[in-house]
């Protein structure tokens, strides 16, 4: 699966799942933690869903707010063990 | 053990923690990617005295508050028993998260210290110097604690009446009341609720629960630490991101109690990975018991279908009513068997206030019989006690109430004798039922948060028409809880709606402890007045709830 594929499902997933609000233009540097749209029950969340969709295993020290805040820092983690 | 027959024996919640010594485990402390530490009973007694010791040399004396405002760790945990010991008066207050405004937190804590005469507050090394800044009393960071081993503590008497610790009770914003809770009635309710629990010297209690808050604090803190039993815990900022952390606890150190508000089945249920409960056992449990917030039976269901292959049945659930009021339980349904299920009539329980048992209508979960030495009724608006099955005000009275509001004499608890709980509910067979609140109150993730001070908020946001936002709560099926949805007029059409929502979301998040899940703005006509001209709360969420779901 590509990079761009997987952003864009991880990108559909969060604004549709986690914001509640489809119309929503969610930047792909913008701090979705810090930022305050989610709170920090979406990093288990998110934790799910890569399983899931990716059959990709993220351990919980790395689902931090710190490494899990943007689009970019959650897609080069998926990628990481994509490829 | 502490029990009902013993219960005469104890004065203080000190003396069982400096009577024990023992090399058995006191505290197993867990954080994710850190190696578990364990604490013997030994090792704990002496750090709270080295604890008190160097609080003495700071100058805390008997009966003087401190705020502990740390971030949840060992350190902390010390503190707590540390001031108590020195004959302080210690009370737990939030943690400043990485999403709330540093500002807001420490305006919240400077108008704590003005209004209840705080002596200091302990705090972080990293939080010490803003503090400093904020408020009025000692601040005295970590470091400057100097502890010392085997330093000299001067013994403080302890008059058993005399208050032992202060509960803030959660608010959203502002001047929180402080539940003023004496050694006598926290021993009271320890010995009662032990009873209730069938506790015994080979439970384990293990949570995630934070210790300002009464489910923390009492039942997933004293209770085990005075009962001499192991207590197994982590961060409720470590559990929220990595839920698996507490099933894994359970498996590895055999645990038999935990206490959950009702979200966290939902939340366990739906966010926990194949993958982390393979070959995971948690049949060691005598009770999961869901309290703090609404039970709903659908969240056991949820929670029993996620985890039957590691070993959770029917008989492991269980549901206490609690308050920190009462010091902790009310009340607390039988342990080894699932609590009792009503299914009532809709339009009986509306239009009646009656709780009719119909075949086909609402489920309502039992919160079981009172605890010993607690009492219960139902009371209608003029106060006069109602029968069985109808819907009224719950009152409570019992020999574990709060001495007091702390220096909040304009908030009186009690009429003759009872408290007013302010929950809706009914008795049936000698079991509590609770239906409601009677006031407008979101209860979103254990968290109380009053509708009207989101708004208050909201209401400061340019682009907002000034007075025209109402907030209220939407149960939500699937994380168990109810969410928080707020809906604002817009000022203008020309408004960049993107930003206004976004802004809303961090205005919210950042000034209170809660997020919003539903942000929906809407124009002049949208919003549904009363006719004296205020914002209906009940019809907006009805209208909203057609519109949205």
């Amino acid at each position: 699966m590509d990079e761009s594929t997987v952003r864009e499902r991880i990108r559909s997933y969060i604004v549709r799942e986690l914001i509640h609000d489809s119309g929503y233009d969610l930047m792909d540097d913008e701090g979705i933690i810090t930022g305050s749209l989610m709170d920090s029950f979406a990093l288990a969340e998110l934790g799910v869903f890569v399983e899931e969709e990716f059959d990709v295993y993220i351990p919980d020290p790395d689902l931090t707010v710190e490494k899990m805040d943007t689009l970019d820092l959650i897609v080069a983690r998926v990628m990481r063990d994509l490829q | 053990m502490l029990t009902l027959e013993t219960r005469h024996t104890y004065n203080s919640l000190l003396e069982p923690i400096l009577q024990n010594q023992s090399e058995s485990p006191a505290l197993i402390y867990l954080e994710t990617g850190q190696p578990p530490i364990e604490i013997t009973r030994n090792e704990f007694r002496q750090n709270i005295i080295d604890y008190a010791a160097a609080l003495q040399a700071h100058n805390i004396q008997k009966s003087d508050l401190v705020i502990i405002a740390h971030t949840q760790s060992l350190d902390s945990i010390y503190c707590f028993w540390g001031v108590m010991l020195a004959g302080g008066i210690p009370s737990m207050f939030p943690t400043l998260t990485e999403k709330l405004d540093p500002h807001v937190y420490m305006s919240n804590l400077s108008e704590l210290v003005s209004f209840s005469d705080v002596k200091a507050i302990l705090t972080t090394d990293d939080f010490a110097p803003q503090l400093v800044e904020a408020v009025d009393c000692a601040v005295i960071a970590s470091s400057a604690l100097k502890i010392q081993e085997n330093a000299q503590f001067e013994p403080v008497n302890t008059d058993t009446n005399s208050i032992a610790l202060l509960q803030h009770s959660s608010g959203t914003t502002g001047l929180q009341k402080g539940v003023a809770l004496s050694h006598h009635a926290i021993l009271n309710q320890l010995a009662s609720y032990s009873d209730s629990l069938e506790l015994s010297q080979d439970d384990v209690i293990v949570s995630w629960l934070p210790l300002y808050h009464d489910m923390g604090l009492i039942a997933g803190f004293l209770l085990p630490l005075i009962q001499g039993i192991p207590l197994v815990l982590m961060s409720p900022f470590d559990w929220i991101a990595h839920p698996a952390m507490l099933l894994n606890a359970i498996d590895t150190y055999n645990g038999t109690l935990c206490w959950l508000p009702n979200f966290a089945y939902n939340h366990m249920a739906r966010r926990v990975r194949k993958r982390d409960t393979e070959n995971l056992s948690l049949a060691t449990m005598r009770a999961f018991i869901n309290c703090s917030e609404p039970v709903r039976h659908d969240s056991h269901q949820k929670f029993l279908e996620r985890f039957a292959d590691n070993g959770v049945s029917d008989s492991q659930f269980a549901v206490s009513y609690a308050m920190a009021e009462n010091t902790f339980a009310v009340t607390q349904t039988p342990i080894g068997q699932y609590p009792k299920l009503e299914i009532v009539d809709r339009i009986q329980l509306e239009e009646n206030r009656h709780a009719t048992p119909v075949a086909d209508g609402m489920t309502v979960v039992s919160c079981g019989k009172t605890i010993d030495k607690t009492q219960v009724k139902v009371v209608d608006d003029s106060d006069n006690t109602l029968q069985a099955r109808q819907i009224g005000e719950i009152l409570v009275k019992s020999d574990c109430m709060l001495t007091e509001y702390h220096h909040r004499l304009d908030l009186q608890p009690f009429v003759d004798g009872w408290y007013r709980t302010g929950d809706m509910g009914y008795l049936a067979d000698g079991e509590v039922y609770v239906i409601g609140r009677k006031k407008d109150l979101i209860i979103n993730a254990g968290k109380n948060v009053y509708p009207q001070d989101i708004e208050a908020i909201v209401n400061t946001i340019d682009g907002i028409h000034k007075g025209r936002c109402v907030v209220f709560g939407v149960p939500d099926e699937r994380e168990g809880t109810e969410l928080i949805a707020v809906v604002a007029e817009i000022d203008s059409p020309e408004i960049d709606e993107k930003d206004l929502k976004k802004t809303i979301r961090q205005t919210i998040a950042t000034q209170t402890t809660v997020a919003a899940s539903f942000v929906t703005l809407v124009d002049g006509k949208w919003l549904i007045k009363t006719s004296s001209g205020k914002i209906a709360r009940d019809a907006n969420r009805q209208k909203w709830l057609q519109e949205h779901l």
